[in-house]
């Protein structure tokens, strides 16, 4: 478990000072996989660098499993951040070793002797599918391999928790399904607690159970994925659905449909036309599995007075979907 | 003048090419062994002691980084402005002090060193800031001690730029180590300054010309391919 309690963090001399984490509390469960998206400058990197204290917070705590780490300093801390497995953007391989080399790097800090290392450097390759590139060097590996020689060698010291710095941001598309779905594997197998940033809402949506939105250092919102997509308003959940802008058709009322859980196959569109009248039309939809399950939302441009829309609206809701105004007459 | 017909001329050439090559050779190896022991704890600690550095707090007091960092600064700039006819003779206290005189092939190791020490010890703190700081910081991740960071990373990450370096610096020693035959330094600039300079053998002068040239480029291409051995693995 990772609880960060009020952590602010500044840069800067006094005259010039820049607030990167503005009083930010998160709490990651144990197993979970927790995603902090936000935009560049929002502080996502100095975040995660404090959880192993790579970067101290001038105020608050860091408690990873118990340990206090901001408590701690010295071989105390050492200690603790080799619990801490970290994984990063441009993977910070060593060109002076081998694949394997750069594993074992993590056994010899924690002072592993040469046979056990070898052995455990092999068995951690086997798992992120490098075996057969034990004996490469970095500079020929691909960007996706390189990452999970990254997430090998954080493995190596069997942390509990791994900390993601933008780990698939270098990578195309398609290299970065393979890392996520590696990260979701050793998440299941391993118990491991995952907490990642990233600027991409595909990262989050395909592989985290929680998530939080970080703006200007702040922590805007925050909770399990599947109550933030119920959630009416909640940023985090509009970029999911990547629905786009809302365009007003004149003497319309555009409204968005969330469906989750067991509401994702009610005939909505159906019943708004023969029970209400309404001549629906279809401006955008997305369904996406989030946490695992199928969500949809659909925006929909709704003609007529707005006093026969709102009785049609409240009709839905009754039947416990997110409904939600986002434009028309005074939306 | 050296009658290049007389008898025994060659022989003669020859001997005295070897014994100045072997002197040469003598005082190169072991100031760069010096310089090499001596320099490349100095400039780790140059860079170590910056701001944000490693070792920038040493015994936890951030000032007796600052201190250590200004002292090692002033020394290296010292040693790197003064010419070294000079610093040659103004350590001759010193070297008489560690060899017991001042004159021959041992004790022009003290001035040699002295010189490319300073020389060396910035060649290997320009390298290490090469390095990717995310590679310390991936260390740092690991719960590495700082000392395990420069063994492990820092000195293998910037051992290719450091050999360069040192190509360097050999190049400035052997050329350092003709100037002390001036002062009976003996080695190969002993025998172009008595025999080609003082006797006007242009034979001599440019036989120690052509052994310096094949000793540099020796040392140079062995260097080079030291280094693009370390990088093969970077391409």
């Amino acid at each position: 478990m990772i609880a960060i309690t009020d952590v602010t963090k500044t840069f800067g001399r006094a005259d010039r000072r820049v607030t990167a984490l503005d009083n930010v509390s998160l709490t990651v469960e144990r197993g979970e996989i927790f995603g902090v998206a936000g935009q560049s400058g929002a502080g996502k990197s100095t975040l995660i660098r404090t959880v192993n204290l790579l970067e101290r917070p001038d105020s608050g705590s860091i408690e990873v499993d118990g340990r206090v780490l901001t408590s701690l300093a010295g071989a105390e801390l050492r200690s603790a951040r080799r619990g801490i497995g970290m994984i990063f953007q441009h993977f910070n391989l060593l060109t002076s070793r081998t694949v394997q080399g750069n594993v074992e790097l993590a056994l010899e800090i924690v002072g592993v002797e040469a046979r056990e290392r070898r052995r455990r450097a092999a068995e951690i390759l086997d798992l992120v599918g490098l075996s057969s590139k034990a004996s490469v060097y970095p500079g020929q590996l691909s960007g996706g391999q390189k990452q999970r020689v990254g997430i090998a060698r954080a493995l190596a010291a069997k942390p509990s928790v791994l900390l993601s710095d933008e780990a698939t941001s270098a990578l195309d598309p398609e290299t970065t399904r393979s890392i996520l779905a590696l990260l979701k594997t050793i998440n299941a197998e391993l118990g491991l607690t995952v907490l990642l940033i990233t600027h991409e809402m595909d990262v989050v949506k395909t592989i985290c159970d929680s998530a939080a939105l970080l703006e200007g250092g702040r922590v805007t919102e925050t909770g399990n994925l599947v109550d933030l997509i119920r959630t009416p308003g909640s940023r985090l959940a509009r970029d999911l659905f990547p629905l786009g802008e809302v365009h007003t058709p004149a003497g319309h009322t555009v409204v968005d449909i969330t469906f989750s859980g067991g509401l994702a196959d009610r005939p909505v569109i159906a019943q708004l036309a023969r029970v209400h009248g309404l001549d629906v039309s279809i401006l955008g939809a997305a369904v996406e599995t989030i946490g695992g399950n199928q969500a949809g939302r659909t925006r929909l441009a709704l003609p007529g007075a707005r006093d026969d829309i709102d009785r049609a609206l409240a009709d839905l809701r009754g039947q416990g979907l997110l409904v939600e105004v986002v434009g028309g007459a005074d939306a | 003048m050296i009658d290049p017909s007389a008898p025994g001329f060659w022989s003669d050439l020859f001997e005295v090419l070897l014994i100045g090559t072997g002197q040469t050779l003598y005082m190169v190896g072991v100031a760069l062994l010096v310089t090499i022991i001596v320099g490349l704890p100095l400039g780790i600690l140059l860079v170590g002691t910056e701001k944000g550095g490693l070792f920038s707090a040493p015994f936890g007091s951030r000032r007796a980084g600052i201190v250590i960092n200004r002292v090692l600064d002033f020394v290296v700039n010292l040693g790197r402005s003064v010419p070294f006819i000079i610093l040659m003779i103004a350590v001759i206290p010193f070297t008489r002090l560690i060899v017991g005189t001042f004159i021959g092939s041992t004790a022009a190791i003290v001035p040699l060193s002295l010189v490319a020490i300073p020389f060396f010890a910035r060649m290997v703190e320009i390298a290490i800031k090469e390095v990717e700081p995310g590679l310390s910081e991936a260390a740092d991740s690991l719960g590495a001690t700082s000392w395990q960071i420069v063994r492990k990373v820092l000195v293998p990450e910037a051992l290719p730029s450091i050999l360069l370096g040192l190509a360097t610096t050999v190049t400035s020693i052997i050329n350092f180590s003709a100037m002390v035959g001036t002062v009976a330094g003996g080695g190969l600039g002993d025998v172009a300054f008595r025999y080609g300079y003082q006797r006007y053998s242009t034979i001599h002068m440019v036989a120690v010309i052509i052994v310096i040239y094949l000793i540099v480029q020796a040392l140079a291409a062995l260097a080079a391919w030291g280094a693009r051995r370390l990088q093969r693995q970077n391409s």
